[in-house]
């Protein structure tokens, strides 16, 4: 018996309603596998792949590229395989099997030359980078080159203004210097995907130039949508703070040592060891490792660490990192690498932004010494860290100078007190101490 | 490698991993944290990028000789 279900819009973070769905990467009568990337959705934040979550066969496409739908319209009909194909509706409804970091990928995916920032600009003002002189060191394109060509837009005499195409058939046609306005759309309403892209390219046409003006101010969306979703946080999460100063001498001496005998590209960074010593500390105190729904509080069986990632040019993003607490140091830096990649590259999956169960702020990288974070909601704690300083430091009796950082914990009151959000900080203090556990793949409790 | 080579090296791997920056006004003795706002990661992947490039292997013991665009270009002049 053949099961037939609907593949939804889903919700990637608290602060999504709608979803413009960008390009479907299938046809109908397309087997899916899941995991599989079927489709990119943009929201207020950044273009996002979407995965499928069970194998399949797409019966029918529902929504036309270019069409804002709400969070759980169903997008496409699948059939055969598993009984449900739903992307998880809501973060706070148990997720479906998701898809990890692949084992092995240790390597980022390289982006192009061309930073996030400039390619939302270009998109959302309908420039084409391909047609862009870039003034940059190595002729990449910059900011101030995007405004330039969106203010003076040179029109194609064979179709003005603005190619309609997909982020991904940008990226490609960039990619491959294929002028957008000289390919031909075969998507629906003439879009032009990837495929027409690659198509063009063999075929080498000669460039002609098209852009367009539609200044729209991506960074002001994601702006808005991080000062909504800050607004929800404070208005509804009675927060609570507490600091800790952890000694790192032994972490970070465990840590050169280790690395010292490692290639370049099998190091370890400080936060690999931060970010693992919070996901052990989550499940030794789960209070924290959850969601608060529907006025009551939901543990997590797992957890997904939630990395604040900053953007170049300013906006932040918080993917997920599955399962951190079992993986080890190494796999978890592997995870850490792709998706700091992914978010700067504008190239996050669906899977890696709807479901944290707790997110770590990592802001010490430059500057400051502590940081005293805003929960995102339904999430129910946030974890900080700030700059590993040298201080004076008081061990078995004796002052030195100490590496240090301070560790935060911003957590809801409706769910824990004081005493409990004390514990888990004290659990991440035990566990640098004892920086070979944290290498463990996370031992059963 | 002579130090206009190593620069060359240093500033095209530096385009990629911080695009959009405009390297022509970076100060050579300025620290690439501040200016160009790298974070470990970027840091690490510059790191990486240069072995890729000229197969030097940057050790740890050696980051604060590798953090303005000055001592990188020392440091590949001298070992690459």
């Amino acid at each position: 018996m053949t099961a037939v279900a609907d593949f939804r819009m889903p919700s990637l973070g608290a602060d999504m309603d709608e979803g413009t769905l960008v390009e479907w990467l299938v046809a109908p009568g397309d087997e899916v596998r899941r995991g599989q990337v079927v489709a990119v959705v943009d929201t207020a934040k950044a273009a996002i792949e979407v995965e499928v979550f069970a194998d399949g066969v797409v019966q029918e496409l529902l929504v036309e590229p270019g069409t804002t739908v709400a969070v759980g319209t169903p997008l496409a009909r699948l059939s055969g395989g598993d009984a449900t194909v739903d992307a998880p509706p809501a973060p706070e409804v148990t997720a479906p099997p998701q898809v990890k970091v692949e084992p092995g990928v240790t390597a980022p995916p390289k982006p192009p030359p061309v930073s996030p920032v400039v390619r939302h600009l270009a998109h959302q003002a309908g420039v084409d980078l391909a047609a862009v002189a870039g003034t940059g060191p190595h002729g990449e394109v910059r900011r101030q080159d995007v405004a330039r060509a969106a203010k003076n837009p040179v029109v194609s005499p064979v179709r003005g203004g603005h190619v309609p195409a997909s982020p991904r058939a940008r990226r490609r046609a960039l990619e491959l210097g294929v002028e957008l306005a000289d390919v031909r759309g075969t998507g629906p309403d003439s879009v032009v995907t990837v495929l027409d892209v690659e198509r063009a390219a063999a075929a080498s046409q000669p460039a002609t130039r098209a852009e367009s003006t539609a200044p729209v101010d991506k960074k002001q969306a994601m702006r808005d949508a991080i000062g909504a979703l800050m607004a929800r946080s404070k208005r509804e999460i009675p927060h609570y703070y507490l600091r800790n100063t952890v000694d790192l001498t032994r972490a970070l001496a465990w840590l050169t040592e280790r690395n010292a005998a490692r290639g370049v590209g099998d190091r370890l960074v400080p936060a690999a060891l931060l970010l693992k010593a919070a996901a052990l500390a989550a499940r030794q105190v789960p209070q924290v490792n959850g969601s608060y729904v529907d006025d009551a509080f939901r543990p997590a069986d797992h957890v997904h660490l939630g990395v604040a990632v900053s953007l170049r040019g300013g906006g932040l993003v918080a993917p997920a990192i599955h399962d951190a607490d079992q993986l080890g140091l190494d796999a978890l830096m592997a995870a850490l690498k792709d998706v700091v990649a992914r978010a700067r590259s504008g190239r996050l999956r669906a899977s890696q932004m709807s479901d944290p169960t707790l997110t770590v702020t990592n802001l010490g990288e430059r500057g400051v010494e502590e940081v005293q974070g805003v929960i995102y909601p339904p999430q129910v704690a946030l974890v900080g860290f700030g700059t590993v300083v040298e201080r004076p430091w008081v061990a078995d009796g004796t002052l030195g100078v100490h590496p240090v950082v301070v560790a935060t914990l911003a957590a809801d009151h409706r769910v824990t007190d004081g005493h409990t959000g004390g514990r888990f900080l004290a659990a991440v203090d035990a566990l640098l101490q004892d920086p070979g556990r944290l290498d463990s793949e996370g031992e059963p409790e | 490698m002579t130090p206009d080579e190593a620069r060359t090296v240093v500033t095209d791997i530096l385009g990629r991993i911080a695009p959009g920056e405009d390297l022509t006004d970076v100060e050579p003795d300025a620290d690439l944290r501040d200016e160009i706002d790298l974070d470990s990661l970027d840091f690490l992947g510059m790191v990486e990028a240069i072995k890729e490039r000229t197969g030097v292997d940057v050790p740890e013991e050696d980051y604060p000789k590798v953090r303005t665009l000055a001592g990188v270009a020392a440091y590949l002049a001298t070992h690459a």
